[in-house]
């Protein structure tokens, strides 16, 4: 993409012997340039980071010891997720440990749906009980799942010994180290 | 048949008002650009749909580093706050801090506490340079019966008397669940029932029930 000089080549010549100094152009190609200045902009666009880091509020529910101002829930309402090791996530429904089932972090929406769409609104309810090979990231992520799946009522409890204890069997079971 | 002579005409653009653009772009997100302060903690957070940003003033941020350790911060707009816990500290726990290593606490930007009481005078004698080859222990937040926090968060309550206290647990991923579990314990004991979690947005998955609600009502993300 040169740039054609245009000045140069002018009819109206000078007297004979009158050396013709020569014009040049002070037009420079900003083609470059302009690469350059775009290239610097999808750099700095690529490398910025836009978003801000956000805040999920969270509520801790008051421990009562005395059992007649404890919340009451139906046993056939609840559904108990239990986060064990490697990302796993042991669910039951009502009270019984025993009959738990094995899902993992993408299948759970489908479960707490599905629990959701069978059970009463208003009596619904979601325990979190994170084991302590559970991360951080696996407790806030299934905290926002309930946000994601719109569960008005959960609670995050401290898992009993039993619960440990059969995740843990389960998962030598699975042989998940 | 003489063929229609078309006049050639150069292809050539004048290039200056688009290089004018680019840099001018160029200039606007150079400036723009808020470059990240230097962390001193590395932590990655957990991602979710929330879309709220986090608070900057009247914060008291711990922080949960990838090993499950606790670290204890003020934000930088406090530093009356901050002086006060680290007096109400040491009173309470008779370390006998001298003024300069107070001052190395409330004066320091992006201090931060991370040893138990009995190591809090070796730890704020050292300076921010030398920080950053040592080992720390962290706060003690596992057991119930020696956790830590429970006098962090209530020395701070007390400073922060009569102003809004936010409270923010910022962990990494990889991070145990015990170590937020202590954390929430220290929480409870100290009536703080709200907090928040610092997290990276992230877009609602498309068919969820948040979903459809947000599209129902013109919202993004959420709100909690």
């Amino acid at each position: 993409m040169a740039e054609v000089d245009t000045s140069g080549g002018g009819k109206h010549k000078k007297g004979p012997g009158v050396k013709k100094g020569k014009k040049l152009s002070t037009r420079v190609d900003l083609t470059p340039m302009c690469d350059l200045g775009f290239l610097l902009i999808t750099f700095f666009i690529f490398t910025t980071t836009m978003s801000q880091p956000t805040a999920m509020r969270m509520f801790l529910p008051k421990d009562v010891k005395n059992p007649d101002e404890q919340n009451k829930v139906k046993n056939s309402a609840v559904i108990t997720l239990l986060l064990g090791k490697d990302d796993k996530i042991y669910y039951y429904e009502g009270d019984d440990p025993t009959k738990m089932l094995q899902t993992t972090f993408k299948m759970v929406r489908d479960v707490v749906v599905d629990k959701k769409r069978r059970t009463d609104p208003k009596d619904f309810v979601v325990v979190l009980k994170p084991t302590p090979d559970a991360t951080y990231k696996n407790t806030v992520n299934i905290l926002d799942e309930m946000t994601i799946d719109e569960v008005k009522r959960y609670a995050m409890v401290d898992i009993s010994p039993v619960e440990y204890t059969l995740v843990q069997k389960t998962e030598a079971a699975n042989g998940i180290k | 048949m003489a063929r229609a002579k078309l006049p050639r005409k150069s292809t050539t653009v004048d290039m200056t008002a688009m290089c004018d653009v680019a840099f001018l772009l160029l200039a606007f997100f150079i400036l723009a650009t808020k470059f990240k302060p230097p962390e001193a903690l590395k932590v990655d957070t957990p991602n979710s749909v929330s879309t709220k940003i986090v608070l900057d003033k009247d914060v008291v941020q711990v922080t949960i580093d990838k090993n499950g350790k606790v670290y204890f911060s003020v934000s930088e707009s406090n530093p009356n706050q901050k002086a006060d816990i680290l007096d109400d500290i040491n009173t309470a726990k008779n370390l006998g801090l001298s003024a300069e290593e107070k001052k190395n606490f409330t004066h320091t930007p992006n201090a931060y506490i991370g040893v138990p009481f009995s190591q809090l005078k070796a730890f704020l004698d050292k300076s921010p340079e030398d920080l950053k080859n040592v080992i720390l222990a962290g706060i003690p937040v596992l057991d119930s019966n020696n956790n830590e926090m429970v006098d962090w968060f209530r020395a701070a309550a007390t400073a922060f008397a009569g102003t809004k206290m936010n409270v923010v647990v910022k962990g990494d991923d990889a991070s145990k669940y015990p170590s937020f579990g202590g954390v929430i314990w220290a929480l409870k004991r100290n009536d703080l029932m709200k907090f928040q979690i610092v997290t990276n947005p992230v877009a609602v998955p498309v068919g969820t029930e948040l979903y459809k609600v947000n599209v129902a009502t013109g919202t993004k993300g959420s709100s909690d």
